[in-house]
């Protein structure tokens, strides 16, 4: 038997850079492998889908640095990659956090799902649907990354800048995070009790919920709002307290609850959202908003000074060709102006202008509403990013005319599908 | 013609011993059942009658014998010519001996003990003759080792007596080199039968040969026995035998023994004895006994008897760290004069025995920080805390006593490297304390003319950089790094200029960034100069820069590196360049630290490591087309290559991972995949791992644009997938298939064929290292996510397979930690693989093929959560598949799932996690079990 060997490693660092790079290429694998199955789940993809319209050529001056600029030039030099790889229409959602200005205004302003209004009662709104006070104030996109939370308006300008204690939402030991960990929440904002109600939940540490029903979303909403202490009550590192606001299914029994139901938040109408639906960004008949004067103080349209005109007003986007539409996709023309009015006039196209209806010319053809002549206003708000939709100026004419009634929306319901209901919408809520 | 062992009963015929005999009666015993016996004739010619056969005859009446006979007569000259210096006599000695065991193996071990026994025969042939016994016994491999043992196990009864006989009696040889060579066959033996309750008399029959008188074979058996104890786990030598085997030795170890050799032997049998000791070491008067006779031991005239004995305390330090309160005392006097007096090898054990105690309380101490528990199974005896003003100053004078140019011997191992080290444990042990007692030594040593002393206090102070808090350190670190900076400069001696920057490295590898007050880039030009510096300094200075770099990642955004990133880049080529760069590692190192300074590149330095592709690329190209190489040239070629694909690797992943780069880097993908394929063609495992490694980074950053690439490098994936020796290329190989599987969807689906062949076959062989298999498992995850539906024909191999290594996993019981991490890692990779599988169906219209087996995989997660040793990654592993099973199966499945226990208490707990995957994993499971259940 001979001595033992004890030579001990001597002035060497005990990991070699061979093992690490082994570790390292495990480390990506198992973290890749994880995202696919969080993809198959439905509960990842951390890029987002960038519509193309929503880059416009304008916008680009107002590329923040010399990545995004990189970039943008990456993809128009190599178009035969942006053909075969389907990624590269994507953008990172961190490098959207980015822009600033207008490009950011632009950006933001089409993330939003934009609810329809109610124009008649879908079709198995007790199975298919959920139901929820909508509280009233400013809908808004609340982002929390690199430890700082930004809340931004339907028109993509910044209401609050805050720390909030959303994942990464501020820069303390216990929030903050790696980069690739923020979250986008869809909110009202209700100045009263400073409160941002969530209601719809986009992203999730990285995780994007687009691809997501709004049964998962909102069982995902309730289940991990709460978890990180975003529904306490504000302190020096969190502003505002967030809060969620109970959601219905459906039936006679949640419809009763929102509609006349007590809620912290004042009311402003009912909210409904089918459950199957994905995130969708823009107008969609899938997320539906109804209001009569019981359960809101804004059913019709108020103008600039708080005051419910006389008459019906409609706001529209001027088009090239002197075509005046609707926001929606593709756009419903309402109207033309003559081509002499806008030479004389300071117009130009993309302009929000706003029209009196006068209702002796609305006609309702084939259920299709027609508003015929209109009477020009004047330029809209600068601040909106948006004209009206077709189903707003439909609701807002029935409104004044003959309302869709609470009783009606009772009435469409299966008297049958009433009883084993009540235990679902416990689940959501808790 | 194979022959039979029952033909060669008579074995005494092989040895010469039984008495002659007619040939033709042996034949016929020999030849029964041959097709053809000649019919012999009778001839007188010239003499008396003899049986008359022609030599083509012999011949083929001789194939049955042909090995054997020949080893009979000439099995000596066979064993010397295989060791002969003439490499053809050689090999054919090899061949004739594999044959041989081939063809006869009753008869080869016969005439291999034989021989070792036979002490007429030169030394040399009995020498081999035991070491070949001995590698018929036992092998590296698990598989090939448990081949033999049964091999051995199925002899016949009478030749393993025979075998066993020849061996004992060696022992009694008067020559020692055949001693020693037998006591090791026979501890090979004993490893074999004694679980087996086999050879019974072995260990009483050893003890019998103790009390003869002759001291050779008192000292034979010693060693006999001290090789058995390594060989034989203490479970299979019962108690009564463990305390005679011990008294033997201590009476072999004890003063009153005249005989060196039989002292010598004792000592390092006790060495091994000690694992089966731990009853003896717990009772107090048998344990005063045992120490006393070491530490008498450690005193002996005799050189390489008091080095054993010190061995003996080095390893009771380990493996009784508990019991040794009341020796601590005389131990220390011991080991603090042995090396301050004793000669080189006794004192490097004697400052082992410390390193060692280190090492005891470093455990300790991590597992009390990890969590602490009253029941925790070792306590802290703070040995070394106790030891600490009397311990430090005998380390810190062993630090003056370097050798010279030991920096430049790979090899080297001195009484000046083992201070050093100790002293670093013992930083570790005691942290801040140690800082006080070490200080005054750097002070006064630091800049004295001798560079011994100079050498000494840097080394002191590299030496304790890890352990103290850094609030401790900091004050003097900023001093100090200012002074180094300097002798890294203008030290004259390069052992000073080495161990400055070594301790320059540890110094960034512990205390990070910001609590440095030196500007980066005074440290940077520092560190660039000193790489022009001969190899062993050039080697440490990337070192430095090393860790400096990795600190510099932690810090985050805005890099100090940024504004020299170029030069540090150029910096290193140069350095990979030079001719000495082969010595001390130095082209390594420069390889190494490069690719962590390529990490570390931010959004601002990217443009210079994508000006870096295609200069590693053409580096790499030059090795490759390289001719006529020697040998030598060629390792050292293999070599760079490993490096270089290491290199492209981590650029790869760098470049590949960030939109903005990946799209202008993707453009080198042509050329590179054409350099790695080359690659393949050398034949070197290092380089093959590298290559692959980089292959799955490069697949993953170009998606399904990879497609292009699979029809030559398939044969290379299938060549990894097969290489079962160098299991580490079979592991990176398994894992560059999940990376292709992601990579080209289900557009791999064309190779799939073949690659599920070879999983399942790596999957059925004994041969491949186990930690292999999990990532299998998982890579049939991969592979059911990217071909959905079309996974459907491998079901029928996959799902018995998953479920034979389920049940596998839920039965383990009284596993160590090393087999419960295994059987974890096991339990991830089924459970992966479920959940690709049933991820993989979702939405097809063939999920119901899933249906059957829906009631094992909740019954695998019943068990799972019954069996309560799941660690976290398993714990979300499994209920990430319970949400799966319900996501694809919905609610056909919902009354199977109703009924588990893993959709009610399961799914409750890990809905209570703390551990944020955990939870998470759990909220989608239930969403997804509420669907199903009420669906």
């Amino acid at each position: 038997m001979a001595p033992h060997e004890l030579r001990r490693p001597f002035k060497r660092p005990a990991i070699s850079d061979q093992q690490r790079r082994r570790d390292l290429a495990l480390i990506r694998q198992t973290q890749q492998r994880s995202d696919s199955q969080n993809r198959a789940r439905r509960l990842a993809s951390s890029l987002f889908d960038l519509p193309s319209h929503s880059f416009p050529d304008a916008c680009q001056a107002d590329f923040p640095d010399n990545v995004d600029v990189g970039y943008a030039i990456a993809l128009e030099q190599s178009p035969e990659l942006e053909a075969s790889s389907p990624t590269v229409r994507h953008l990172d959602f961190v490098q959207a956090s980015k822009l600033k200005g207008s490009a950011a205004r632009h950006w933001f302003a089409r993330q939003l799902m934009l609810t329809e209004w109610m124009i008649d009662v879908p079709p198995n709104l007790d199975r298919d649907w959920y139901v929820f006070a909508r509280p009233a104030g400013k809908r808004c996109f609340v982002v929390s990354s690199n430890g700082s939370t930004v809340s931004r308006l339907r028109n993509g300008s910044v209401l609050h800048h805050f720390p909030s204690s959303l994942p990464n939402g501020a820069r303390t030991k216990e929030i903050s995070a790696p980069s690739h960990v923020y979250c986008i929440l869809d909110c009202i904002f209700h100045e009263p009790d400073q409160t941002y109600y969530v209601i719809d939940m986009v992203c999730w540490r990285g995780y994007s919920l687009y691809d997501c029903s709004a049964e998962f979303r909102f069982f995902w909403l309730n289940s991990k709002l709460s978890e990180t202490g975003a529904c306490n009550p504000p302190s020096t590192y969190h502003r505002y307290r967030f809060s969620v606001v109970p959601i219905y299914d459906c039936n006679r029994i949640g419809l009763h609850k929102a509609y006349t139901g007590g809620f912290a938040f004042v009311k402003d109408g009912l909210l409904f959202y089918n459950r199957h639906a994905h995130y969708q960004t823009g107008n969609t008949p899938l997320a539906l908003v109804w209001k009569d004067e019981l359960c809101s103080q804004y059913v019709l349209d108020t103008d600039s000074e708080g005051h419910v005109p006389a008459e019906q007003q409609v706001v529209l986007e001027l088009q090239d060709d002197g075509k005046l539409t609707t926001s929606d996709d593709p756009p419903i023309l309402f109207g033309c102006l003559e081509k002499e009015i806008i030479q004389k006039s300071s117009f130009q196209a993309g302009n929000f202008l706003r029209f009196s209806v006068i209702d002796e010319c609305v006609r309702i053809v084939d259920g299709k509403l027609e508003l015929g002549d209109l009477k020009f206003v004047g330029k809209a708000n600068r601040a909106r990013a948006f004209a009206d939709s077709y189903s707003k100026v439909f609701f807002q004419y029935t409104a004044r005319h003959s309302p869709l009634q609470f009783q009606d929306l009772i009435a469409s319901l299966d008297p049958n599908l009433d009883e084993n209901s009540e235990s679902n919408d416990m689940e959501m809520i808790d | 013609m194979v022959m039979e062992a029952t033909r060669l009963r008579d074995l005494g015929f092989l040895f010469g011993k039984c008495s002659s005999r007619i040939f033709k009666d042996a034949l016929a015993v020999a030849s029964q059942g041959l097709p053809s016996f000649p019919n012999l004739k009778i001839s007188s010619h010239r003499g008396p009658p003899a049986l008359w056969i022609s030599e083509e005859e012999i011949n083929s009446l001789a194939i049955p014998f042909e090995f054997s006979l020949i080893m009979a007569v000439e099995i000596t000259q066979v064993l010397l010519n295989a060791q002969s210096v003439d490499a053809s006599a050689r090999k054919y000695a090899e061949e004739s001996l594999n044959q041989f065991q081939d063809q006869n193996l009753p008869s080869f071990f016969l005439a291999l003990s034989g021989e070792l026994a036979n002490n007429d025969k030169p030394v040399d042939s009995r020498k081999l003759a035991g070491l070949i016994l001995k590698n018929t016994l036992d092998a590296k491999e698990q598989h090939r080792k448990n081949d033999l043992i049964q091999r051995w196990l199925s002899l016949d009864m009478f030749v393993k007596a025979q075998v066993k006989g020849c061996l004992l009696q060696t022992l009694s040889s008067p020559v020692s080199d055949a001693r020693s060579t037998a006591s090791q066959v026979i501890a090979k033996v004993a490893g074999i039968e004694l679980p087996h309750k086999q050879w019974p008399e072995l260990i009483s029959t050893l003890l019998s040969n103790i009390q003869q008188q002759q001291s050779h074979v008192k000292q034979a058996t010693l060693e006999t026995l001290g090789y058995l104890c390594e060989e034989v786990s203490p479970d299979f030598v019962d108690q009564d035998q463990v305390n005679k085997i011990l008294t033997a030795v201590v009476q072999g170890m004890n003063a009153s023994e005249v005989n060196n050799d039989v002292r010598l032997s004792a000592t390092r049998a006790l060495y091994n004895a000690l694992g089966f000791a731990q009853a003896n070491f717990s009772n107090d008067m048998e344990r005063d006994y045992l120490m006393r006779v070491v530490c008498e031991a450690t005193l002996t005239p005799e050189l390489k008897i008091r080095q054993a004995a010190f061995e003996c305390l080095v390893a009771i330090s380990s493996s009784y760290y508990d019991k040794l309160g009341s020796y601590m005392q005389d131990i220390f006097i011991i080991t603090a004069k042995a090396v301050k007096e004793d000669e080189e090898p006794v004192a490097l054990q004697a400052i082992e025995f410390w390193s060692s105690i280190c090492d005891e309380e470093i455990d300790i101490l991590d597992e009390y920080g990890s969590d602490f528990s009253a029941d925790s199974d070792t306590p802290c005896f703070y040995f070394i805390r106790q030891a600490l003003p009397a311990l430090v100053p005998m380390l810190l004078d062993t630090l003056l006593k370097q050798e010279e140019d030991q920096d430049l011997d790979e090899g080297a191992w001195n009484i000046a490297m083992a201070g050093g080290t100790c002293l670093g444990l013992v930083a570790r042990t005691v942290g801040d304390d140690i800082v006080p007692l070490v200080m005054p030594f750097i002070e006064e040593n630091i800049s004295k003319p001798d560079w011994r002393q100079r050498e000494a206090a840097t080394y002191a102070f590299g030496s304790i950089l890890e352990g103290p808090s850094p609030e401790k350190l900091t004050p003097t670190i900023n001093v100090a790094l200012n002074f180094m900076l300097t002798a890294l400069i203008n030290d004259p001696n390069n052992h000073v200029k080495d161990t400055t920057a070594w301790t320059v490295g540890r110094i960034f590898e512990f205390m990070h960034g910001p609590t440095v007050e030196i500007p980066v880039r005074t440290i940077l030009s520092v560190l660039l100069q000193c790489m022009k510096d001969v190899p062993n300094v050039a080697e440490k200075a990337c070192g430095a820069l090393y860790f400096l770099a990795r600190g510099c990642e932690v810090v985050g955004s805005a890099s100090p590196l940024s504004p020299l990133f170029a030069d540090i880049i150029q910096a290193l080529l140069s350095v990979t360049h030079r001719e000495d760069a082969g010595e001390s590692r130095l082209r390594t190192a420069a390889y190494e630290t490069l690719n962590e300074v390529v990490r570390c590149a931010t959004d601002e330095t990217t443009p210079i490591v994508m000006q870096l592709v295609p200069v590693i690329m053409v580096e790499l190209h030059r090795t490759l087309e390289a001719q006529k190489l020697t040998s030598d040239e060629r390792e050292k070629q293999n070599e760079l290559q490993g490096l270089l694909c290491g290199c492209l690797q981590v650029i790869i992943q760098k470049l590949g991972s960030a939109e903005p780069t990946k799209y202008t880097f993707l453009q080198y993908t042509d050329q590179m995949m054409d350099l790695f394929l080359r690659v393949f063609a050398c034949r070197n495992a290092t380089v093959h791992e590298e290559a692959m490694l980089a292959i799955g980074a490069l697949a993953y950053a170009a998606g399904h644009n990879f497609l292009k690439y699979m029809q030559g490098f398939y044969p290379y994936l299938e060549m990894g997938l097969q290489n079962f020796e160098e299991y580490q290329v079979c592991a990176i190989t398994v894992g560059v298939v999940g990376d292709l599987c992601r990579a080209l969807d289900d557009k791999i689906l064309p190779f799939c064929d073949g690659i599920m062949t070879h999983l399942l076959k790596d999957l059925s062989s004994n041969q491949l290292h186990r930690s292999v298999k999990p990532p299998i498992f998982s890579c049939f995850g991969d592979i059911a996510l990217a071909i959905g539906e079309n996974f459907e024909k491998y079901l029928i191999y996959a799902m018995p397979m998953l479920q034979s290594a389920a049940e596998l996993s839920t039965l383990v019981a009284e596993a160590d930690d090393e087999m419960i991490e295994y059987t974890n890692q096991l339990r991830n990779g089924i459970l992966e693989a479920h959940s690709g599988i049933l991820q993989g169906f979702k939405n097809s219209p063939k999920t119901q093929l899933l249906m059957p087996y829906a009631s094992n995989i909740l019954q695998f997660l019943d068990s799972l959560y019954n069996e309560k040793d799941m660690d976290d990654i398993v714990m979300k592993a499994a209920v990430g598949v319970l949400g799966d099973l319900a996501d694809t199966l919905g609610a056909n499945a919902g009354p199977l799932i109703s009924q588990s226990v893993s959709s009610k208490d399961f799914l409750e707990e890990c809905l209570a996690s703390d551990e944020h995957l955990i939870k998470e994993s759990a909220q989608w499971a239930k969403f997804a079990v509420s669907r199903a259940i009420s669906g």
